[in-house]
């Protein structure tokens, strides 16, 4: 049930500003895509414009394609909403709901659509979604207490829990790891890799370790100068991507270089 | 011969972190030596009880210093004079607090009892009646207010907060509200009068057109509350939502509400505390009557600001019974401000998102 994407000279813009320029590239379906560069290079922004999140900011728009699934996700007739129901989305900082239990929180998706589902039905979902996100062990004697309550890390494995229990086609992360300790991060790369075989997942992340560890392909933003929009350097395997770039300043970068 | 000059050795001083300083009793023993000097002037001079505190507190603001400052030097002396000050303007501030509550209820306890509040003024002269029709018309006004504000003014900081990004609409819209805020009470009953005599013809007096006054006044506040209380929602709980693929109106309904609701409703709570001690408004479009009316839709209708008024201006003969009722109904009001303000805290208490 996972999509790839194809994303044709996407130009970014806030208002007048243009964020990111230009960008072409292919995500494979059931494989994770790891976006690194320096901050403000419109990483998180293209990011966000995958999935619709960014028009979520006033003024925001794009020109460009980004094709799922053979469907231009800003075609006139589509419904954004519908968009993010299909590309799920996890954030920087973990933000469970405050009013929910744990076990509301999974189920948030279909609860705050207010959708119908039966007892037993809502139970399988949420013992799977937490399964998925290896949170289970930690929870199951705890559903009914507030999310707010658990550990960072443990409260971003249950927004992934919450995430993954709409059953996305594609799952973006935008840093999902750099609010927490190596402990918690290696349970969420392994998290990562789980989740490769069901999801098409892409990864903003500053860790260049960290995507090199989870990623299959990688791809490269940069700015050209102070006040230049942010542009895609490169886009290759990230094997070849961490041995051997095309590009000079990936190799920079990548090697400590600059940034 | 030639003399080595021997290079100055820099010598540090030890760490000066020992300071001589004054025993922690020492604040009480200068409040007692200025208690002292304060008593023997008010005794030669034959001074009042507050000619004796205010040199109390003068004189004590002269010796802890003082004395700080031979001991513990300039710094300390400085922050002995500032506390003294913050102390005493606090002393000062509470002052008509205590002065007014303690006024109230001993004027006010003496009438209570349970014809006060089962009785109205019904055909009473003198002594007897009771309050019953002013906490009735008080509480079926407020009501009403509540039931017109509360919809429109949450609404409108929803629009404001989340629809309004802030253009054009939306700042008229908040300067309207910053307008409303200082709209004179009298002002907003003559607003209420002038619209009612629209429907219903000159001298209108009904419960309700107090209703729609104090609604007048409510809007603003529930506005403003409201408003600071959504922008306390973090975006990344809005954003969350939406990345679930829930649209905008649940977000707002299902998760920006439900996130803010304990300080919506404590902001609502304290704009109907504020409006229910209003008198102008009321004096104009509700009415004064006697008598227990329990429809906001016709007839006059008693408050106890106004039950207040009347029991004050025109207490009867003789005058003591209207008197003491007017301070009754007054510690009455108060007491029924407080418990709002009460349930208040309560309600934000519960609906506080919570941690365990």
């Amino acid at each position: 049930m996972a999509k790839s994407i194809d994303v044709s000279d996407l130009n970014i813009y806030y208002g007048d500003f243009l964020a990111v320029e230009g960008v072409n590239m292919t995500i494979r379906a059931r494989s994770v895509t790891a976006f690194i560069g320096p901050s403000g290079c419109g990483k998180s922004t293209f990011l966000r414009s995958l999935n619709r999140m960014h028009e979520v900011i006033p003024g925001a728009r794009v020109e460009g394609k980004v094709v799922v699934d053979g469907q231009s996700l800003y075609g006139p007739d589509i419904d954004p909403v519908a968009v993010r129901r299909e590309i799920g989305m996890v954030f920087q900082r973990p933000n469970p709901f405050p009013t929910m239990s744990i076990y509301e929180n999974v189920l948030a998706g279909s609860r705050l659509n207010s959708k119908r589902i039966k007892k037993s039905e809502a139970d399988d979902i949420v013992e799977k979604s937490l399964k998925g996100a290896n949170l289970w062990n930690e929870v199951k004697d705890r559903l009914g207490k507030p999310g707010m309550g658990l550990s960072g890390g443990q409260q971003q494995r249950l927004c992934i829990a919450r995430a993954i229990a709409v059953e996305p086609q594609v799952l973006l992360m935008d840093e999902p790891c750099s609010a927490l300790d190596p402990i918690s991060t290696s349970a969420i790369e392994d998290l990562i890799h789980e989740l490769k075989s069901d999801y098409t997942i892409v990864i903003v992340t500053h860790n260049m370790q960290q995507a090199a560890r989870v990623s299959d392909d990688t791809g490269f933003f940069n700015l050209k100068a102070v006040g230049e929009p942010g542009h895609l350097v490169e886009f290759n395997p990230t094997k070849k991507m961490f041995s051997n770039p095309d590009n000079e300043s990936t190799e920079a970068y990548i090697s400590g270089r600059f940034g | 011969m030639t003399v080595l000059e021997t290079p100055p050795t820099a010598q540090r001083d030890a760490l000066p972190l020992v300071a001589p300083q004054l025993p922690r009793w020492a604040p009480a023993l200068a409040l007692v030596i200025a208690a002292a000097g304060a008593g023997i002037l008010a005794l030669l001079l034959s001074w009042g009880l507050t000619g004796t505190l205010l040199a109390t507190v003068l004189l004590l603001a002269l010796v802890l210093p003082l004395w700080s400052r031979f001991v513990e030097g300039g710094r300390r002396a400085k922050d002995r004079l500032a506390t003294i000050l913050v102390w005493s303007t606090f002393g000062v501030a509470m002052i008509p607090l205590t002065t007014l509550l303690w006024q109230v209820i001993d004027n006010g306890a003496g009438v209570l009892s349970g014809q006060f509040f089962s009785y109205s003024m019904r055909n009473v002269v003198g002594e007897g009646g009771g309050i019953y029709h002013a906490i009735v018309g008080t509480l079926i006004i407020t009501l009403w207010a509540t039931a017109i504000s509360v919809p429109v003014g949450v609404l409108a900081a929803v629009y404001l907060v989340e629809y309004g990004e802030n253009r054009l609409p939306a700042r008229i819209v908040t300067f309207l509200v910053d307008v409303m805020t200082g709209i004179p009470s009298i002002v907003a009953g003559l607003f209420a009068y002038a619209l009612f005599v629209i429907f219903f013809g000159p001298g209108v007096r009904m419960g309700f057109g107090g209703s729609v006054a104090l609604a007048v006044l409510m809007i603003p506040i529930v506005v403003r509350s409201t408003e600071e209380m959504l922008k306390l929602v973090p975006n990344e709980l809005r954003e969350a939502s939406y990345a679930l693929g829930v649209p905008k109106w649940r977000t707002i309904t299902k998760v920006v509400i439900p996130t803010s609701l304990g300080g919506i409703i404590t902001g609502v709570t304290l704009a109907i505390a504020r409006v229910a001690g209003e008198t102008a408004p009321l004096l104009i479009i509700a009415g004064k009557t006697d008598s227990v009316n329990f429809n906001a839709f016709a007839e006059r209708m008693q408050s106890l600001p106004v039950f207040i008024y009347y029991s004050f201006t025109q207490p009867g003969v003789p005058p003591q019974y209207g008197q003491e009722r007017a301070w009754g109904a007054a510690l009455v009001l108060i007491a029924l401000v407080m418990v709002l303000n009460l349930i208040a805290r309560i309600i934000g208490r519960i609906f506080a998102p919570s941690k365990r």
